[in-house]
């Protein structure tokens, strides 16, 4: 099993965890990743809300190198994974954009002829790995760590391309499966609010607000994400939600990271330096080694 | 050829002439629904109305041809929706036949076409039309070779 | 055999004298092509006599002028260019028909439609239609007289469906002493109104009004009913169609039935333990059934899926027991295939309501206390599942209940089309659910559509009701608590546009409106009767405005919700109105088809039989004796397939004869 990796501009700036735990799960399962050459930025939000049809193009560079590598591409990153789904839609839906992109890739060498599946991790684990099969590579179980499962929105909408839009369970399984006790989290879908915390901080703060408060609630340790958005938002601004109603302080992780560690990846190489609010504490009271 | 009456004094731009079959049940009624919908489409075509596009014998197209059409379009309804059950089906077997052939004589691929083009597809008629006149329109006026040319081609490397 | 219809005799090849006529069709034509130009050119044109232009050339004194036309210029060819044949090809044809010219005299232009509709370039749009009525005037030159085909037709006919449509076209028909089948699918007639509880704006009681009806249906001595049956195969063409009909078995000997349901009682499942259709789903049933309560007819059924003795022939079979005396459960019964002859088709196969998990965001299937609205009739109905009282799936009653328009309406990610109806029953329900149980209502909207006689006046019933609005469109549903009130609640999330904030309605239960789609099979049961769908799935009208219940099929009539969704008073009007249009052709007694059937010039054919397999009606056969090939003219559908395939060009079509097309074609694209 063999994919093209497509790190996106986060995985190499603030969700660096998210890669150094990826790459450690996917060496723990034998899956083999070999990164995209001369990746280009996919556009995410930015770029797309700018140029629409550039960014098409720009986006679908990516698809057409991995068609050329003959892989299937695994976009970690939530926005990633949302925008190379989009332009494969989109030129599958409106000749005109798909026109354009197909010229603006065939002047630059491409003869891309739309075969190349942009894959989730958490599809690939779930779907092509499957849970039996991780759950007997599990070395340290994480037992009685309360998980909430936090999925965003992105990688389930508007493309619910593995899982179900609005109570998707793939993230819930796999962290079962390390051994986690899965709490049932009710937001697991709702929006934390993207870049609004900088935009209309009002309204991205309520979002994140009702996030975290409800996690707390339902009892979880930790909150496990998919999009290196969501984990800088619910991480950093904890203090901002905390002091309106009660203080928070809980470590956001991603799923990759606890599935690493129950895979008996080193605590050290799977992101966990980079964590704002650490997990240790939580950990060492669960009796799950942090060393 | 058709000259643009549309252009004034300068010197008129190509616009292709094409000659269309649709059947009555499908593809006429569909391009009288593009109508109804007032939907705008370019003036080129010329539609010859029969009964089912099986109806359309391959001498049409070529007599088309023949007379100046620099495209033809035979517009029936989907496999499986003949009014008559299997003549669409005749059509697309005479098709291949005729396209083949009419490649060998030097006949773009573009100029011949066969659409299947339900009552209700007003906006499919819309599109196809818009795509077959530019397509033709870059090919230019059809040029077949007089008979004598391809003779004397053929016999030169044997004189 | 068709009878031969006398028209007066013009020999085939009189020299032509042409008429042209040029519509203006009002501003229609005439703002885009210079009409006036076009007459003019054509006036020129060989063979041409008389050539004029005019305001509305179907109106009376357009069609005037030609007759007056054809007696002062002694014209014996027309050529009208004006709409599409589709259109107007008839009216035309009678024009010479009372002028004792063949009406096939005749070819009509399209440069409405096909030209000044669509076109904006003026010069490029009169230069198409002078085009068009040049190779009209080259080929109606060469036109023959041809005698329609009259075939009679059969009193008989074929209703498909038995909802409220078919069974109101059933009787209509019935009474004016006609034949009637009708065939349903489902053990009982009744369709979807049968499940309702009261009917906008009335209020009235859906089965009280519905029953009557039904029993009528099965006492009618003119009606031949047959449920728990399907339409398999259509042969023929108006007048005689041939029809076979699969009766389902449901080993139950329908005449011996009384319906007393001692089978039922005596079952070995104490309880039931299906889903129950009717109910859907709400409640369940035993293997062995009656639809419900006042199913037409009053028999029962076995659904052999789930009873035991079918699955693993191990049952007591006490069903058999508590019919013993009389015999009326046969498990052993086998389809019966039914064939027969009917003249004309009504097709009212109604309707499905929108499957509401494909907008997953209001939680059908996923929370247990939201509720399709049929699902709420059910529960609202004194002879549902929980006879009347609004008893929710978690056991509890409801004291808030939101009800939300437009699911699966309006909608682009699923049907773009609004469903008519569900305005009028959101409001209707939310009245039946206010007085079952006192409850708070919400009502989310994007307009209020009411448009029916009476229908206003309902809303703001409802309005003094102390019924909720609000305007916009549901966000989501969810069962998430922002706030302690809100624990154990649904909330709904819409955005009250007209006050300008988002809403957070929390509610006990949650009531999706949910719209109306054509039936999964409809592509499939119009292909079998030769009608056409739109890509949606309802069925076509010939003509929106002016025959909405005719197909372009001869002899085939629509009605009710299958072309398209409306309320009962509707329904209930295109069903009169197909019924009358079948009424009409029976009472004519025959129909003239039109006559575009295939011939065979004997002198040229040569046998060599490559007709035959081209004829999906098999209409060519072979005379052995003089080895050459023979069109069936009654068989005929005139198609034209077989006169293409020909190497000899032996046969031809009538009307779309080779040298009358070969003239088109040479009119359209050569300049004169």
């Amino acid at each position: 099993m063999k994919f093209a990796y497509y790190p996106g501009c986060s995985l190499r700036g603030t969700g660096r965890a998210y890669e150094d735990s990826l790459l450690a799960v996917f060496r723990a399962l034998d899956i083999e990743l070999e990164e995209l050459e001369d990746w280009n930025c996919c556009g995410a939000t930015t770029y797309l809300s700018f140029d629409e049809l550039t960014s098409y193009a720009l986006s679908a560079r990516n698809l057409a190198i991995a068609e050329r590598m003959q892989l299937d591409i695994v976009a970690p990153c939530a926005a990633c994974y949302l925008v190379l789904n989009k332009t494969q839609h989109y030129m599958h839906d409106y000749p005109h954009i798909d026109q354009l992109v197909r010229g603006a890739l065939k002047s630059i060498g491409f003869d891309y002829k739309d075969r190349v599946k942009v894959r989730h991790p958490l599809d690939i684990l779930w779907h092509d790995i499957g849970v039996e099969t991780i759950r007997s590579k599990v070395k340290a179980p994480l037992k009685g760590l309360k998980v909430a499962p936090y999925y965003g929105c992105q990688i389930v909408r508007p493309y619910a391309t593995f899982d179900d839009q609005y109570a998707p369970v793939s993230m819930d399984r796999l962290l079962e499966a390390a051994g986690a006790e899965v709490v049932s989290y009710p937001l697991k879908t709702r929006c934390c609010g993207g870049s609004q915390k900088g935009s209309l901080p009002e309204i991205g703060l309520d979002l994140l607000s009702y996030l975290l408060i409800e996690a707390k609630k339902c009892g979880a340790d930790v909150i496990a994400t998919a999009c290196p958005l969501c984990q800088f938002n619910l991480e950093v601004f904890q203090s901002e939600v905390g002091s309106r109603q009660r203080p928070i302080s809980m470590p956001i992780v991603y799923f990759t990271q606890l599935l690493a560690l129950a895979l008996g990846a080193p605590f050290s190489d799977i992101g966990f330096k980079y964590s704002v609010v650490p997990i240790q504490p939580v950990l060492r009271q669960k009796e799950i080694a942090c060393a | 050829m058709h000259e643009n009456p549309a252009v004034g004094n300068e010197k008129a731009a190509f616009e292709p002439l094409i000659a269309a079959f649709f059947c009555n049940w499908c593809t006429y009624i569909a391009a009288d629904l593009a109508g109804s919908s007032r939907m705008k489409i370019p003036p080129n075509v010329r539609v010859v109305r029969v009964m089912c596009s099986g109806r359309v014998d391959p001498q049409f197209i070529l007599d088309a041809f023949s007379e100046g059409a620099d495209g033809v379009l035979i517009g029936g309804c989907h496999p499986g929706d003949c009014h008559y059950q299997e003549g669409n089906y005749k059509t697309l077997r005479r098709f291949r036949l005729l396209k083949r052939m009419l490649a060998d004589m030097g006949v773009e691929d573009d100029r011949i076409r066969l659409e299947w083009i339900s009552a209700s597809e007003a906006e499919r008629f819309r599109a196809v039309m818009n795509d077959m006149v530019e397509k033709v329109r870059a090919l230019g006026p059809l040029k077949l070779k007089p008979p004598a040319e391809v003779f004397a081609e053929e016999v030169a490397p044997h004189a | 055999m068709p009878e031969q219809v006398t028209t007066s005799e013009n020999s085939v090849r009189d020299p032509a004298r042409i008429g042209v006529y040029v519509c203006h069709c009002g501003n229609n034509i005439a703002a885009t092509i210079a009409v006036d130009e076009v007459a003019q050119y054509a006036a020129g044109l060989n063979k041409v006599v008389v050539s004029r232009e005019y305001k509305y050339m179907c109106s009376e004194p357009g069609q005037a002028m030609i007759e007056q036309d054809i007696r002062d210029h002694g014209l014996n060819r027309i050529v009208v260019a004006s709409c599409s044949p589709l259109l107007h090809e008839r009216t035309f044809r009678e024009v010479l028909s009372r002028s004792n010219l063949n009406s096939f005299y005749f070819q009509m232009v399209n440069i409405r439609e096909h030209a000044s509709w669509i076109h904006d370039n003026r010069a490029a749009a009169t230069e198409k239609a002078k085009d068009l009525v040049r190779a009209a005037v080259r080929r109606v030159a060469l036109h023959r007289p041809l005698e329609p085909r009259r075939v009679p037709i059969d009193p008989a006919v074929l209703i498909v469906g038995g909802g409220i449509a078919g069974i109101h076209a059933a009787l209509t028909i019935a009474n004016a002493g006609k034949q009637v089948y009708l065939v349903e699918r489902e053990p009982t007639i009744g369709g979807h109104m049968a499940k309702f509880d009261k009917t906008f704006p009335t209020l009235d009681c859906a089965a009280c009004i519905l029953t009557p009806k039904m029993t009528s249906v099965g006492a009618h001595p003119n009606i031949k009913l047959w449920t728990y049956s399907e339409v398999m195969k259509v042969d023929g063409y108006v007048g005689n169609y041939k029809v076979t009909i699969r009766r389902n078995p449901r080993y139950i000997i329908e005449d011996l039935c009384i319906g007393c349901q001692e089978c039922i009682t005596a079952c070995v499942y104490k309880a039931g333990k299906v889903d129950d259709e009717f109910n859907l789903g709400l409640s369940k049933r035993k293997p062995i059934y009656l639809a419900f309560p006042q199913a037409v007819p009053q028999k029962v059924v076995i659904d052999p899926e789930n009873c035991i003795e079918f699955k693993s022939h191990r049952c007591k079979k006490t069903c058999v027991e508590a019919c013993a005396e009389r015999g009326a459960i046969d498990l052993n019964q086998k389809e019966e295939i039914k064939e027969i002859t009917v003249g004309t088709v009504i097709l009212s196969t109604g309707f499905k309501t929108f499957d509401p998990r494909r907008r997953p965001n209001y939680g059908y299937g996923r929370f247990q206390n939201v509720y399709t609205s049929l699902e709420v009739e059910r529960l609202i109905n004194a002879s549902g599942p929980t006879g009347g009282d609004v008893i929710l799936r978690d056991g509890t009653r409801p004291q808030s209940i939101g009800i939300i328009h437009c699911v699966g309406s309006r909608d682009h990610n699923t049907n773009r089309w609004c469903s008519k109806v569900c305005c009028m029953y959101s409001l209707k329900l939310a009245h039946l659910l206010k007085e079952h149980t006192g409850a708070e209502i919400y009502n989310f909207y994007i307009d209020m559509r009411t448009p029916g006689k009476n229908y206003e006046d309902f809303y703001d019933r409802m309005l003094d009701e102390g019924v909720h609005f609000v305007r916009g469109r549901v966000a989501e549903v969810s069962d998430w608590a922002a706030h302690p009130s809100e624990k154990g609640k649904l909330i709904i999330r819409a955005e009250d546009t007209l006050a300008a904030f988002v809403r957070r309605i929390p509610v006990d239960m949650v009531v999706l409106s949910v719209g109306m789609e054509p039936k999964e099979d409809a592509h499939d049961v119009r292909r079998m009767f030769n009608v056409s769908c739109s890509s949606d799935g309802w069925l076509t009208e010939r003509h929106p405005k002016l025959a909405p219940v005719n197909t372009l099929t001869d002899g085939i009539f629509i009605c009710g919700a299958c072309q398209g969704p409306k309320d009962i008073p509707e329904t209930v009007a295109q069903a009169g109105a197909a019924a009358a249009e079948a009424l009409s052709l029976i009472s004519a007694g025959c129909i003239d088809l039109e006559p575009y059937t295939a011939k065979v010039m004997e002198e040229v054919c040569c046998g060599c039989k490559t007709c035959i397999p081209m004829c999906p009606y098999d209409a060519i056969s072979v005379d052995e004796a003089k080895q050459k090939a023979c069109v069936n003219e009654v068989l005929c559908k005139g198609c034209g397939t077989c006169a293409a395939a020909c190497p000899s060009g032996s046969i031809e079509q009538n009307f779309f004869e080779d040298e009358e097309i070969f003239e088109e074609i040479a009119g359209v694209l050569t300049h004169a």
